[in-house]
């Protein structure tokens, strides 16, 4: 069966994934906070500081949504969801 | 450094501008600033950054004579009416400060840059340092804070327009007013202006090492309507974290503060106002002059006490 021909409601559900590294403050947090106002319920965003990371992670405490946090190299991923 | 009798004020401790004594009663102020856009205005940018480096000689009790433009500017990338309007902005907070502009130095660069070096005059009996406090004093503080968090949320397009208004209000007015009221007081014991460390970082310099401490009562401190929901949503400059880490090592936080507005006493400020110190009789007169003509947000934020010595109790 082609990916075409799974139904919508079948999909496991991915996270909507930011690549926010190089990114100064605030543009991290602006990029979570749109994609959350356009309604993504699942995301993982992917900063490389310490700033960027509290920062995303106060925006989610703030919106009371689940924040957890996983290394991924180097980089840090925050995986936000509803 | 060579030894110089005449340098009252220089690169050794934390003082906002170097001194150097003419005569027996004449010394100079000299001190420079500049700095990257805070705001997207050419022409409000102007004048913060020319109210910012006009401010240092302020916070040393003095008076600005003249001033010299130092600007950065990529005239491939932007119209040059962008940097007419800066220096306009500059000039204007200049005429206002009734200083004269004498020179300047341009440079191509990719990002605009724009501040004053600035040259005051003082009697050399009068400086006013930031080490001098004494047990007892209050501390007066004169411009709400949050122009950093609130410059953050500006970047990314997500102040509300109202609070961006307020912060860039307090960024363009000059600290001459708030300086001159002070001086007219009997005595002041120290004083410095509330900049890139935030309130907290520029009150340890006033203390760290010293006989003495303070006591900041953060109910007591002015900040713009909005930045606690700003801290709270991540709108936080990195200098702002920079800033408590270096320095909590000398701050007691008791639960009374919570943390939001800690951080907004660690919030590094563009032309921040001034920190005063003074005997705590003249302290409610001086705030009472100075929301008399205009400088609504002065407030007595503080005291100087003799314990934890050499450290900073926030209640």
């Amino acid at each position: 069966m082609s990916p075409s021909a799974v139904k919508e409601e079948e999909r496991p559900m991915s996270a909507i994934r930011i690549d926010a590294r190089g990114l100064s403050c605030p543009q991290p947090v602006v990029l979570t906070n749109r994609a959350i106002e356009a309604g993504a319920t699942n995301l993982d965003v992917l900063v490389d500081n310490e700033v960027s990371k509290e920062n995303v992670l106060r925006l989610a405490k703030r919106r009371r949504l689940w924040a957890s946090l996983r290394q991924e190299g180097p980089d840090i991923v925050i995986e936000i969801a509803t | 450094m060579r030894p110089d009798p005449n340098l009252i004020a220089g690169i050794e401790g934390f003082e906002d501008a170097g001194v150097y004594r003419l005569r027996d009663d004449l010394a100079i102020i000299l001190t420079l600033d500049f700095f990257t856009p805070v705001v997207d205005d050419p022409y409000l940018f102007g004048q913060i950054a020319a109210a910012n480096a006009l401010s240092d000689v302020y916070a040393m009790g003095g008076r600005p004579v003249t001033a010299m433009n130092i600007i950065c500017f990529p005239p491939k990338k932007l119209p040059m009416e962008v940097l007419n309007r800066i220096l306009q902005g500059g000039l204007d907070k200049m005429h206002e400060a009734d200083v004269t502009l004498v020179g300047g130095h341009s440079v191509e660069d990719d990002e605009p840059k724009y501040g004053l070096s600035v040259t005051g005059v003082i009697h050399p009996g009068r400086v006013l340092r930031n080490r001098g406090c004494r047990v007892g004093d209050r501390l007066v503080l004169t411009k709400a804070l949050g122009t950093g968090i609130v410059s953050t949320a500006l970047k990314g397009e997500e102040a509300d327009p109202a609070l961006a208004d307020r912060a860039v209000r307090a960024m363009i007015t000059l600290n001459r007013k708030a300086a001159e009221l002070m001086t007219q007081m009997p005595e002041i014991h120290a004083c410095t202006d509330v900049t890139g460390f935030g309130l907290l970082g520029h009150a340890c310099e006033m203390i760290e090492g010293s006989d003495a401490g303070l006591k900041i009562q953060a109910s007591a401190v002015p900040y713009f309507d909005g930045v606690r929901e700003l801290v709270e949503s991540g709108y936080v400059p990195g200098g702002l974290y920079r800033n408590k880490d270096f320095r909590m090592p000398l701050i007691d936080v008791r639960p009374s503060c919570p943390e939001w507005l800690l951080e907004i006493l660690f919030d590094p400020q563009t032309s921040g106002g001034l920190l005063v110190a003074l005997p705590a009789g003249d302290a409610e007169t001086l705030v009472k002059n100075m929301r008399e003509a205009g400088i609504a947000d002065a407030a007595v934020v503080g005291e100087v006490v003799a314990e934890p010595r050499g450290k900073i109790l926030v209640v």
